[in-house]
């Protein structure tokens, strides 16, 4: 499984690649990092025909991860990627508009990794 | 017969113009008794019959003007008494030494009465005179009197006039004080109000980058427990390469979750500095650490306000700006107010493009960046937001001005902050704007 992780926080990187190091020591995820939803953008163009998860902060300056949920709507790709959203604020009006835009689950940080193991595996 | 009533006339004028019932109560009642006693001796005198006792009656004259002598004298410190005494003296001498003379000596009275006669003339003439003179006194005396006590009334009034004014300008200067005095307690409300306000503003701000690092924290510290568990169970062989490994990634995780603790409490520490009352000592400031808080605060404030804008910002900061002597909390709190400003204009630009179009093709930017300019340091606040019209540039750094609808903002944000760079740090403050395109502040501080 391909997954994308979008988030401007650098040290985030280092998080998932610990917490998911047995999954990548044997193979059953890889990541890539972008720090803003234009290198997101850059990156999804230059994966296009790969089955990506992404997994979107949305709180990011510049583009936000719900600008970045709606082009990637927008472009149509085939396969269609699976948004995942991440979020400080984690409330409803977020969470619909995210939802209504297409994304197709919602988290919270701070991020509870064993739920968000389970619903990657899920997919 | 005249002697007496010359007697009569003069305790009548004594009593009437030295006015003896207040200036010499004690004899008053004496002399109205002299005066009532001189009636009958007046009446009297007129029948030639009475001739014969012409010695008693000339010793009761002599009793009667001895007394009003002794009233004068007792007067004398009166000018209308002293002149009276001076007239009626050399009389009363002459008059008296007469009667003796004409008891004593009556032969030599009759030899010389001619000469005598002369005395005494010369001593009545000297006495009406001196009478017609004080009189003329009393008269200028009086219309002296009248005068002072016009100038006395009028002195009355304008003191009574000048009482009033005092009062009334001391009433309206503490009206004033009280004024001055409400005025500094509302300015000081409205300072705190204005550094509460600009700290709702923050609230979402600061909770969203003290949250962050926390998360961080908590993630490494389950992480590296992960880590130590995995590291002490025995199917990690000792001494590999993935005990190594085990160990380095632990101790990156402690120095992150340093890292992400001192982050979270610079945060906390900057929001307290803003907050408390400033005790407006300075000290060595980095100008480039608070730029990089306020701006991450302000964004992060902005966005949990309003979640439908969004904008870029970026530091362009000078690795090698020198440390200034300033107030951290005041410069914070100017560089905190263009910041919000900044963001607002992007979002004001942003709402007016969104209406115009379906797509927006706007990417509102706000950029920090600072520059050492020779004995100086330069912080510019720039965004490329709705801009300042004209007419109001000339207006922003007064007190209460605001463009923003009411109750959004205190209109004491730049005026502040033109104080502070201004006044408290001898700085300069400038402002480049163009409606449509974005605004630019720069300011200048000595080093």
């Amino acid at each position: 499984m391909k997954v994308l992780v979008v988030d401007d926080e650098v040290d985030i990187q280092d998080l998932f690649l610990q917490k998911f190091r047995k999954e990548i020591r044997n193979g059953e995820i890889e990541f890539s990092f972008a720090t803003s939803g234009e290198n997101a953008l850059v990156y999804l163009h230059e994966h296009e025909s790969e089955a990506i998860l992404i997994l979107s902060d949305i709180n990011m300056p510049g583009m936000s991860g719900i600008e970045l949920l709606r082009e990637i709507v927008e472009k149509n790709t085939k396969p269609k990627p699976i948004v995942m959203m991440i979020t400080a604020y984690g409330d409803d009006e977020t969470r619909n508009k995210a939802l209504s835009l297409g994304a197709d689950d919602f988290l919270n940080k701070p991020l509870d990794f064993g739920d968000l193991k389970e619903r990657l595996f899920k997919r | 017969m005249q002697n007496f009533l010359i007697a009569f006339f003069a305790l009548r004028f004594i009593r009437t113009h030295l006015n003896t019932k207040e200036s010499l109560p004690q004899y008053d009642q004496y002399l109205k008794v002299l005066n009532l006693f001189i009636v009958p001796f007046l009446l009297l005198l007129n029948f030639n019959s009475f001739e014969r006792f012409l010695p008693t009656i000339n010793f009761v004259w002599f009793v009667v003007f001895s007394a009003i002598m002794y009233v004068l004298w007792l007067l004398r410190e009166n000018n209308l008494a002293s002149s009276l005494l001076k007239a009626g003296l050399p009389f009363f001498i002459v008059n008296s030494l007469r009667d003796i003379m004409e008891y004593f000596f009556s032969s030599f009275t009759k030899e010389n009465d001619s000469i005598i006669d002369l005395v005494f003339l010369g001593s009545l003439f000297w006495m009406i005179a001196f009478a017609i003179s004080t009189n003329n006194q009393i008269k200028a005396l009086k219309k002296e009197e009248e005068k002072n006590r016009l100038v006395v009334g009028e002195n009355e009034k304008l003191e009574i006039l000048v009482r009033e004014r005092t009062s009334e300008i001391s009433a309206q200067k503490e009206q004033l004080e009280s004024t001055v005095e409400e005025l500094k307690a509302t300015q000081n409300q409205l300072v705190q109000q204005e550094k509460l306000a600009s700290l709702g503003e923050l609230t979402a701000g600061i909770a969203h980058e003290i949250q962050n690092p926390l998360n961080f924290v908590n993630n490494f510290s389950e992480l590296n427990l992960e880590l130590i568990e995995e590291l002490m169970s025995p199917e990690t062989p000792r001494g590999g390469i993935e005990e190594e490994e085990l160990l380095s990634d632990i101790r990156q995780n402690l120095e992150k979750i340093n890292h992400h603790g001192k982050r979270a409490a610079s945060i906390v520490k900057g929001m307290l500095q803003h907050s408390r009352t400033n005790t407006g000592q300075k000290e060595t400031t980095d100008i480039n650490a608070l730029a990089d808080e306020f701006l991450r605060l302000s964004y992060h404030g902005l966005r949990a306000k309003d979640k439908t804008f969004n904008a870029d910002f970026k530091t362009e900061l000078d690795p090698n700006l020198p440390v200034i002597e300033a107030v951290p909390q005041d410069i914070g709190r100017v560089l905190l107010n263009l910041i919000n400003n900044a963001f607002y204009a992007c979002a004001e630009r942003s709402r007016a493009q969104s209406k115009v179009n379906g797509e927006n093709p706007y990417k509102p930017l706000v950029t920090v960046s600072t520059l050492k300019i020779d004995d100086a340091i330069e912080i510019r606040v720039k965004d490329n937001g709705a801009g300042i019209s004209e007419d109001n540039m000339e207006k922003i750094f007064q007190p209460f001005f605001t463009t923003k609808p009411t109750g959004k903002g205190t209109g004491l944000g730049l005026s502040l902050a033109y104080d502070i760079v201004t006044k408290g740090h001898g700085g300069t403050i400038e402002v480049e704007s163009k409606e449509g395109v974005g605004t630019e502040f720069i300011i200048s501080l000595n080093l």
